[in-house]
């Protein structure tokens, strides 16, 4: 007879937690003044983005790290990260001939061929290994368009009249702890231009190794949508298995105009940490969408599966009228992994819509809680939201948390709220069983069932990914 | 149909099993042979659909004692699924609603995992739907169910239909059914009991397990079991379920009372 436990399908080992022998040029470990200078001539830029990084880490000093997030977990000491891990290499290669083949089996192995005849036929791809982007694949197809789409570092150089235009005006240098610190020391990430009209031929992906210990990753991510312009970006993530605890604060920014859209996907598999909660990544992400024009259109999905920590709120300011954004999460957690996830739909304009389906499955010992707050501001007449919260929990050590914030100045507004919690019982997995479907498949189908409406969201070419990638961590030996 | 020559499907041989530290099942005997429609009936808590979950493979009941052989091999050795795949098939006195699984593809999955023992093809989406299409016809079921979440939002009975629908598909070659008329209205009962009637054939074997006399008026049992505290009291014909109806359970209690008298007593677990 079976023996096997829902738990035991659950603790599936980590497959991408190798570490790629590289050489990497490393500063020394520790935040000043002096490491942002370095940051930036290192990345030889200019002067308006050294002080953009000199004012940001000036506020950071002046602020708190935040601690109103159900998440514990010891103290994080700046001091002892390395800020800028490069794999050596000179100059980003013209050709992917040129790229250390060793980088390029690290993505194979990661199932992100990058080589001209393995690559993705559909989607073209941004690899960011460490702090430094090594390749992006597709350019020249996509600049045939006028989308531009390659390492934040080279747009720097390449478009800077673009990232002084907008980079930090949807998440500005002050937003919070973590944002502050990511202007100050981002070293890499994607900057993606859509021009007026132009429908992104292609999916858009970049996927973020981090490779070195006690290394930080800081990346920063600019998508600009222009008037009638639309794209779908995905971006994967995955980091070795070390038993010191890594620091990820990202900060993504999306500026949407007139009638344009962004569809933006999230396949996050950090580390998490082992059994005991021992190691893992402690993500500390800010995303922040801005639907200036009227019309305009993001959507945010998530498959949050990774992280020791994960302190995430994609969110959507709904400036223009008659704007809509949206967010689909799924969030496993599992062991000791903690996660504090949601989003912010903030209804500026009128008609204004926002929809938020989230679905947060906790097994373990781990601690799920979802936290949105929906924002209808005094002009945001007829504003709609609809939010679904829906938690699944797998034994019994497991917690749910739903921390819903509503604030209203409007009083035209319609805003739905709907929460619910299921587990999965043994008398389902009985019954299923006892219709041949096995102990693990069983499981796997109740947990895709629950996510099915995120996974609905995703690109199609991810959306298989996604439900394999929760099966992997629900796989496990039964017997 | 009784035919001493038909091939032996199930046979239980003094089966004693518990759930936590209770004793329930206290040395059961019962032989089902092809082609056989077996009704168990007794009172609550005298056994009846303990028995059922052990065959099944409930993870919950231990079995302490005794041997179930299907077909020549050792059942209690497999996993339920197992179980399932060889043609072993539990129809639920309260099947569970499973949100989020659609009903189609649950009973697509099922029926591949039982056609991929019998070294059948894969049925693919399209495949599937006509040969669903038709089995729906035995328990007269609008399609529109194979669209929602598993059991989610039916009525009882459309659960006890989905369950004989799940019969129809996986054919079974042992089909126990526990209560399957519990909580239908004459209407349900009659379709239920029409479509179990239509499955059962000369190759397979059904045990009945139920209250009433109402089912059996439906379908007629070659044997009807009575069972008391855990064991199997009486076996006789049809006539048996009918004796039952007229004269009640209490000639059981005097039963089993004289069986205690004459130090009968449940053999002592060895741990």
């Amino acid at each position: 007879m079976s023996t096997a436990t829902v738990g035991d399908l659950v603790s599936q080992p980590y497959k991408h937690g190798f570490v790629t022998d590289i050489e990497t040029e490393k500063i020394a470990k520790g935040l000043s003044e002096d490491v942002v200078r370095l940051i930036s001539s290192k990345k030889d830029e200019p002067d308006f983005l050294l002080a953009f990084r000199l004012r940001a880490y000036r506020q950071w000093l002046q602020m708190d790290e935040p601690n109103w997030a159900a998440l514990g977990y010891p103290g994080i000491d700046y001091q002892n990260i390395i800020y800028y891990a490069a794999p050596k290499q000179q100059e980003k290669k013209a050709s992917l001939d040129e790229v250390d083949p060793k980088l390029l089996e690290t993505f194979e192995k990661l199932g992100i061929p990058l080589s001209e005849q393995k690559r993705l036929s559909n989607v073209a791809v941004d690899a960011v290994f460490d702090s430094v982007s090594i390749a992006t694949t597709y350019r020249e197809k996509l600049a045939e368009h006028g989308v531009i789409f390659c390492s934040i570092s080279e747009a720097v150089k390449e478009h800077p009249d673009l990232i002084e235009q907008y980079l930090g005006t949807v998440v500005p240098s002050n937003d919070n702890y973590f944002a502050a610190l990511n202007s100050a020391v981002f070293s890499d990430g994607s900057f993606v231009f859509i021009p007026k009209g132009v429908e992104c031929p292609m999916e858009l992906s970049t996927y973020f190794r981090i490779n070195s210990a006690d290394t930080g990753q800081f990346e920063r991510t600019l998508i600009v949508a222009e008037e009638g312009a639309s794209v779908s970006y995905l971006e994967g993530c995955t980091a070795p298995m070390f038993d010191t605890n890594q620091l990820h604060a990202a900060v993504v920014e999306l500026v949407v105009l007139d009638d344009a859209s962004i569809k933006y996907s999230t396949v996050q598999n950090w580390y998490a940490g082992d059994e005991n909660g021992v190691g893992g990544i402690y993500n500390f992400v800010t995303k922040r969408g801005q639907c200036r024009g009227d019309r305009s259109r993001i959507s945010w999905t998530q498959v949050e599966t990774g992280s020791a920590i994960t302190w995430k709120y994609p969110s959507c300011v709904l400036q223009g009228a008659d704007s809509v954004g949206e967010f689909y999460s799924v969030a496993l957690t599992n062991n000791r992994q903690q996660a504090d996830t949601g989003t912010k739909m903030i209804h500026v304009g009128p008609r204004t819509r926002s929809t938020i389906v989230s679905k947060g499955i906790s097994a373990g010992h781990s601690s799920n809680s979802y936290r949105g707050l929906v924002q209808i501001g005094p002009k945001a007449v007829g504003a709609k939201n609809y939010s679904q919260c829906d938690s699944m929990l797998i034994g019994d050590q497991a917690a749910a948390n739903t921390y819903p914030y509503i604030r209203s100045q409007q009083p035209d507004a319609a805003v739905e709220h709907e929460a619910s919690t299921c587990r999965i019982s043994a008398d389902q997995l009985f019954y299923l069983q006892t219709r041949g479907i096995g102990f693990e498949e069983a499981v796997s189908m109740m947990v895709s069932g629950f996510c099915r409406d995120v996974f609905n969201q995703l690109p199609m070419e991810f959306a298989a990914e996604a439900d394999k990638l929760l099966a992997l961590k629900l796989e496990g030996s039964v017997g | 149909m009784i035919r001493p020559d038909a091939p032996l499907l199930l046979e239980i041989r003094d089966l004693h099993a518990r759930v936590e530290d209770q004793p329930i099942l206290k040395g059961v005997n019962l032989t089902l042979r092809a082609g056989e429609i077996h009704a168990v009936m007794g009172r609550n808590g005298s056994g009846k659909s303990t028995l059922s979950k052990v065959l099944a493979g409930h993870p919950a009941y231990t079995v302490t004692a005794g041997s179930v052989t299907y077909r020549g091999a050792d059942l209690l050795e497999l996993d339920p699924e197992q179980r399932a795949r060889i043609g072993l098939f539990l129809g639920f006195q309260y099947p569970v609603e499973i949100p989020g699984v659609s009903n189609l593809e649950f009973l697509r999955v099922a029926t591949n995992a039982r056609r991929a023992e019998r070294g059948e093809d894969e049925l693919d989406t399209f495949a599937f739907e006509d040969l669903v299409r038709e089995r729906l016809k035995v328990v007269q079921m609008d399609p529109a169910f194979l669209e929602r979440s598993v059991n989610e939002g039916f009525s009882g009975g459309e659960k006890k239909r989905n369950e004989i629908l799940q019969m129809a598909l996986l054919e079974p070659l042992v089909a126990i059914l526990d209560e399957t008329d519990s909580g239908l209205d004459i209407d349900a009962l009659r379709i239920v009991a029409d479509g179990v009637s239509q499955l059962a054939g000369p190759d397979n074997a059904t045990l009945l397990i139920t209250h009433y006399q109402r089912l059996l008026d439906l379908i007629t049992p070659d044997y009807v079991h009575v069972m008391a505290a855990g064991r199997i009291l009486r076996t006789g014909g049809k006539e048996l379920a009918l004796e039952l109806e007229r004269t009640g359970y209490d000639w059981v209690d005097q039963e089993l009372a004289n069986l205690e008298a004459t130090g009968e007593r449940e053999p002592v677990e060895v741990a």
